[in-house]
This record gives C-alpha cells, structure tokens and sequence, in this order.
C-alpha cells in the first residue's frame, strides 16, 4: 500500500471541496471494498477524505410514499429496516444475497452502488487491465472469463459489476443523489452506471468530486410477487454468475406490469423493456416467461469459458418469474432453489 | 472521546487513536494506513485477534465494533477513533468463560483452532443480532467465517447450544 495522507470531512460541501483542491484523492466509508484495492495496489489514492461520519445515515419516507436511504446506511441495517423488509424485500433479499455478516455490517449503501468488479485481471495488478490501466488491454476476453459478460461488453472490457443490491434497485427505479462542485442533482439508476465502451476505467457517469448522498425509492415496491434469485459456485458468500431480480403485479392471473433485472452478466444491472413490455396483459406461465427471457438474450454473446451463463441465465429468468409469480421468493438462507 | 467531524488532525505521519479495547482505554499513535487488526496484534499485543486473508474473506479477523461484528482488517484504525472495541480477549468475564467459548469448548468446535476467536466474536454478533432462528440460517449468517479444518458442524451445533435452541 502506497503512503497517503488521511482527512475527514466536516459535512458533505467540505467532502467535495476537498476532494476538488487535491489530486489522487478518495472518499472512504465503509472502506470494504476500497482498502482490500490499496491492499492489492489497484487503487492508489494520495488523499483519503473519510466521509463515514458524516449525518447520511437517515431512512425516511418521503412525500411521495417512496423511501429516501442515506449514503452511508450500512448494508445490513438498511435489509433489516422494518420499511424495506415490509414494502421493498427484494432490496431485503437482495443484500442479503451478498457478501457476509461482517462486510455488510461495515459496507454503506453509496459504497456498494460504487464498488467496483471482481475480473481477476482487474484485481491482479501484474496483467493488463483497460480499467485499470487504459490502453493496456483485456487479458479476459481470451483468458479465464467464466464470470464475465454476456451482455453490453465492449472490445476493450467484459467486466461485470458485482453487486446484488442494485440489481434490485434497478427494478424499483431507484433514483440516486448526488452532490458535486456544481451543486446537486438526481440520477435516475439506468443512467447511474455505464457501459465499458472505450472507457472501462470509467464505472459511473458521477462527475470528478461529486459524492452519493442517498438513494431514493419510489412508491412501487412489489412486495407480494418478487424474488431475488441468485445462482454462483458456491452456495453462500460469492459473486453471482446469474442473478435475477423480480417484480410482478398480477390480477386476476393477468400481468398488469412485470420488471426483470439480471446481475452478474454485464457491467451494469441489465434490464430490457422490449422484453417487460411483452409480459404486460399477459398470463403469468412458464412459455411467455420463456419468451421474455428470449428477448433479453437475444443479443447474448458468450466467450471461452462462460458460454454457459446464456442458457443459465434464460433459465434462471424462467424460474424467478415464476417464483415471483407464485409468491414463493427465494429464502436466501435455503439452498434448494425451488 | 470521538473527535468531531472535520476537526483538524496533526500533520501525517503518526495519528493519534484512542480506542475503549475491553472495557479499557487505549491511546496510540499510528500510520493512516495501519488496519484495526495490525493496531491490535501489533501495537496492543492482543493477539488472540488472527490475520488471515487480510481480505475481508476468511474471518479470522472478526471483532466487535460498537457491538457489531466487522472484519478489522478491512478498516484503519485512525476511523474508528473513539470506537468501543470487544475482542476474544474480552469476552470472558469474571474469570467465567462467555457462553459462546464454553459452548466451543462442550462441541469441540475446532481443530486447529486458527479460524475460532473469529468465529467465537463472529458467533457473539449474531446471537445479539438476533436473525437466525435455524440452523440454516446460522449456516447462513455465519458464511463470513472459513474453517479449513471443517469443524462447521460442531461450530453450529456450539451456537445453538449457547443460543439456548435444542
């Protein structure tokens, strides 16, 4: 780990004026993901401004009957909060599909919609990386990819993003806020993380300096037909292959509005429209599940190793529509995918 | 006592901690880049706290912050300035073994034993967490916690026993 000097800040508007009068410096917070990066001399920050202190801690409904998180809410209070678990479980179920008890006590919510993947060729600072080091190439497109992208990758990365949470913000339309040198503004999640493109070093559109400050929920949270299905290597504390999360409305046996999101196939949450709008009116089966699925692959492009992650992916579709619509969420202490 | 936020900090090099380890306060200068888990081994001879992976995968590290079970390798010890600490070393009391470490000792829940002051002060924070009512969820909410030995089984049936469930 490289010398760096540590600050704190005294309230969000001194974090950005902080960040924006050095060079090379980080905000930190629950520091999870950022100090096992220093540790593995991937992040080198000169500065770090330590942000956990800071009054952002707050969960609190909001006008519209949504939910406004603080960026610094830890992970497994905001899974256990008695709002989430009651109007949106599968954030709930998504949290706590990911990492363990330990890290999701210390990891904040702004840290988990910022951490960043776990490509081996990213984290091993010896290969080349273009998001680590632009330019330099992807060792992963013709190397060891099993976890990588199936979907929106680009010549110069197949990353995926990591997270379980945002998986399922994506579904709730979650909305993020940010503060920055220019002031504040809302980003709507869609917009929140990129595509690799020609820039993988760049995760986020989040501007230089500007800090997450909370997240907000809008009102619709599908907590009678939801699941967050997660499918890896091993059955607990792992990065996901496939994950799915789920949101169905349904009377009368008919879809009155459906969202899918998938975790572990691309840089970012993936959602397609094309294939949600095809579920609306609808009948709640296992063939048009199939069709949906369908859509959202057909632009699915395998490499070497992860081929398989197309076909697991269509079926893990399948199942988590169906579980979604049986309300019969997966249990993310039960191992048996039912 | 926590300093404020913002408040000024001497120029780099040392900073200064103060830390309430077991019930005791402890001052101590320290790099910004020494971990809560080197300031312990290292600077407050508590060793019974191991480094393992010193990736936040293992376990082996897992203390008591403020209550809640962390991974103090993946934390440096100038943030947690003003912070209550509880390690192995604190959890007995009164010369009487903590439910959790008989419980250990009655199921012979370790081999080598490298991986069991985490998984004791791991197993401590989830009894006052209070979210597992099964063993699978004891499975579940213990996963942070690696025994190479294998002694999971043991592990689990020591805390259900120091949770009071048959």
């Amino acid at each position: 780990m490289i010398d760096f000097e540590y600050v704190r800040a005294s309230d969000v508007a001194d974090a950005v004026r902080q960040s924006a009068a050095s060079t090379g410096a980080k905000f930190i917070a629950g520091g999870t993901n950022l100090i096992d990066l220093m540790k593995e001399d991937v992040e080198k920050p000169r500065r770090l401004i330590d942000i956990s202190r800071l009054p952002l801690k707050q969960v609190e409904e909001t006008a519209e009957g949504g939910v406004k998180i603080g960026a610094l809410v830890p992970n497994s209070d905001l899974a256990y909060h008695s709002l989430i678990e009651r109007r949106y479980p599968v954030l709930a179920s998504a949290i706590l599909a990911g990492a363990s008890a330990q890290l999701r006590n210390m990891a904040s919510i702004g840290g988990n919609l910022l951490q960043r993947t776990r490509c081996y060729y990213f984290y091993d600072a010896a290969t080349p990386c273009n998001k680590r080091e632009p330019g330099s190439g992807c060792p992963a497109i013709e190397g060891l990819n099993r976890m990588h992208a199936i979907l929106g990758a680009s010549e110069h990365c197949i990353a995926t993003h990591p997270s379980d949470m945002c998986v399922a913000l994506a579904i709730l339309e979650a909305r993020v806020h940010v503060a920055g040198p220019d002031g504040e503004r809302v980003i709507p999640f869609p917009d929140f993380h990129r595509l690799p493109g020609d820039m993988p070093q760049t995760d986020t559109n989040l501007q230089p300096h500007e800090i997450v400050t909370a997240v907000e929920i809008p009102p619709q949270g599908f907590a009678k037909n939801y699941t967050y299905l997660k499918i890896r290597d091993r059955l607990s504390y792992a990065f996901a292959l496939v994950s799915v999360a789920a949101g169905l409305e349904i009377e009368d046996g008919t879809i009155k509005e459906a969202r899918f999101a998938l975790g572990g196939v691309a840089h970012k949450p993936w959602r397609n429209r094309a294939a949600e709008d095809l579920l609306r009116g609808q009948a709640a089966n296992a063939g048009n599940f199939q069709q949906a699925a369908d859509i959202l692959l057909r632009e699915a492009k395998g490499y070497s190793h992860n081929r398989f992650k197309i076909d697991l992916a269509r079926r893990t579709i399948v199942r988590a529509l169906t579980q979604a619509a049986r309300g019969t969420p997966q249990i993310q202490s039960d191992k048996k995918v039912r | 006592m926590a300093r404020s936020p913002g408040e000024s900090l001497p120029a780099q090099g040392k900073l200064p901690v103060v830390l309430t380890i077991n019930g005791k306060r402890a001052q101590l200068g320290v790099a910004p880049w020494t971990t809560l888990l080197d300031a312990l081994r290292d600077h407050l001879d508590l060793t019974g706290t191991k480094k393992g992976c010193d990736h936040g995968q293992c376990g082996a590290c897992t203390v008591l912050l403020n209550g809640r079970r962390i991974n103090s390798c993946l934390t440096f010890a100038v943030m947690q300035d003003g912070a209550e600490i509880t390690t192995v070393e604190g959890l007995a009391a009164n010369g009487s073994l903590h439910p959790v470490q008989q419980a250990f000792i009655d199921h012979d829940a370790f081999q080598c034993g490298y991986c069991t002051s985490g998984q004791i002060c791991s197993a401590v924070g989830l009894i006052s967490e209070g979210r597992a009512k099964s063993a699978a969820e004891i499975r579940e909410l213990m996963s942070g916690n690696i025994c190479r030995c294998g002694a999971y089984p043991n592990i689990v049936a020591a805390i259900q026993q120091a949770m009071g469930k048959p």
